[in-house]
């Protein structure tokens, strides 16, 4: 049901089962390693290319769901999936060895939110009553599709994001379980002049202060009404500037804001800001988040993953990065 | 309050300022100890071969990009990178570190399609200003030299 402008209310009971998530070996040194189902402990994750590495983190992720649902393929009735690879290359081969009709997506890093409010719409509705949401991001595909190879020496600015490496995914279904989709806001393109690449903070800010408020004016809520808002990959210089534009509109979001992107990685390990890519929301809101609310910590989360819509090409043209933030309301069944 | 017009000028505070003496002074460290390991080199084939200083000049370049190419390969030398900038990068090492880096990266993609279209598509662009700017600096000495 839509609920104010540009966000809906899922009214018939949509539900979230099987989260699981999948990691490399440098998450699996941060704070949330022990929230992960399964962490690789080489970054090929036993492939031969990085772009295979990536499918296997993102195959492991849907196999997990499945099992830990007891659910067979032939009773999904979706697979929705979305990376941040040209052609979404690594749900698509995913997608190849499953016997499920599938929708391809992509928002760049705000896919794992993506994912969830189109699979839930459609449960709503009535079209599915099973739905696989996933995604995936990896450091190496990540930066040699947009930076440089890895084993190429450059000294990366304070600004810049360290791609995770990871893959989450979760069964969107009409029967009741432990965590509810309420509704969703979804985000528009929105683009304030950042031309640099290596400082995606300050791009999608206001990307995410768009979508947050939006959010508060279409459901009539205040920041307290949630446990946490949670950011997918603002960093140490998004998440202030995020502070300050919704402070400016009225609410004021410190108490309650975390972002996943300073959340996975610990200040030792080299990340610059932080992390970012399909995956920081993804295995911080399906594994930690997810957690919590099952053991009863938290109540209720609105997760805004937040996406850079750029590639290299149209940068290198002196184009600034437009970006987008898609808002999900998760919250606890209560027993 | 920051809008959409002020937006790039008002979020710079809360980009941070690159900490540019520390990376002058690692760079400077960094470059100055591959120039030294340079030297070394070329006082060991001097002494050691007997080359002239003129003649040790490209066994010694050979060598720095030997190990450079071995370093990019066992995973050593884009930490250095990472860690001494320009120190790293402007060496005659860092351009062996910016074709080794770009083959290994494409060698998933076979020997054709892979790793010979994309060796240099970091180092092209100094192939290209350096071969440029010697033309240019060439004609001008060529010009001076036939008018004085």
């Amino acid at each position: 049901m839509k609920q104010g402008k540009n966000s809906w209310k899922f009214t018939n009971g949509v539900y979230i089962d099987g989260n699981a998530t999948v990691t490399g070996p440098k998450e699996a040194k941060g704070p949330l390693a022990d929230t992960f189902d399964y962490s690789f402990d080489d970054l090929y994750c036993n492939e031969k290319t990085w772009e295979k590495a990536e499918q296997a983190l993102l195959k492991k992720s849907i196999g997990l769901t499945l099992s830990k649902t007891n659910t067979r393929q032939d009773a999904v009735d979706l697979f929705i999936s979305g990376d941040l690879l040209n052609q979404t290359i690594s749900s698509s081969y995913v997608a190849r060895d499953m016997d499920i009709p599938f929708f391809g997506v992509f928002g760049a890093c705000s896919t794992s939110m993506e994912t969830v409010a189109i699979s839930s719409s459609f449960v709503d509705a009535g079209h599915c009553s099973k739905v696989v949401a996933g995604t995936s991001s990896h450091y190496s595909t990540a930066e040699r599709q947009f930076r440089y190879p890895t084993e190429y020496g450059i000294q990366k600015p304070n600004t810049a994001h360290c791609t995770v490496t990871g893959a989450g995914s979760v069964l969107v279904q009409k029967e009741k379980a432990a965590i509810q989709v309420e509704g969703a806001t979804i985000g528009k393109v929105i683009d304030y002049g950042v031309t640099d690449p290596l400082d995606m903070g300050s791009a999608m800010a206001p990307a995410a202060a768009n979508t947050i408020v939006q959010h508060f004016k279409d459901f009539g809520r205040q920041p307290d009404d949630y446990d946490i808002i949670l950011t997918g990959d603002l960093a140490s210089v998004g998440t202030p500037i995020l502070k300050k534009l919704t402070e400016q509109s009225g609410y004021d979001i410190e108490d309650v804001h975390q972002d996943c992107g300073l959340m996975i990685y610990h200040d030792s390990q080299k990340v610059n800001a932080g992390g970012s890519g399909c995956a920081s929301s993804a295995v911080v809101t399906y594994g930690y988040i997810m957690q919590q609310m099952m053991d009863h910590k938290l109540d209720k989360v609105l997760v805004v993953a937040t996406g850079a819509l750029l590639s290299p090409t149209i940068v290198q043209q002196k184009e600034s990065i437009p970006c987008i933030a898609h808002g999900v309301v998760i919250k606890r069944v209560k027993d | 309050m920051i809008t959409k017009d002020n937006y790039k000028e008002s979020v710079k505070p809360y980009q941070g300022k690159p900490p540019l003496l520390k990376n002058c002074l690692k760079a400077f460290i960094v470059g100055g100890l591959i120039c030294v390991i340079g030297q070394g080199l070329t006082y060991f084939y001097m002494y050691v071969f007997d080359f002239t200083e003129k003649q040790a000049g490209n066994p010694t370049v050979t060598t720095l990009i030997l190990i450079s190419a071995l370093l990019t390969g066992f995973g050593v030398y884009d930490r250095l990178g990472s860690f001494a900038g320009a120190g790293a990068a402007v060496p005659v090492t860092g351009f062996a570190n910016s074709i080794t880096s770009a083959a290994l990266e494409h060698k998933s993609e076979g020997i054709l399609f892979g790793i010979s279209t994309n060796m240099f598509k970091l180092a092209g662009s100094v192939i290209v200003f350096g071969t440029v700017s010697a033309y240019v600096v060439g004609l001008i000495r060529y010009t001076i030299q036939q008018l004085l």
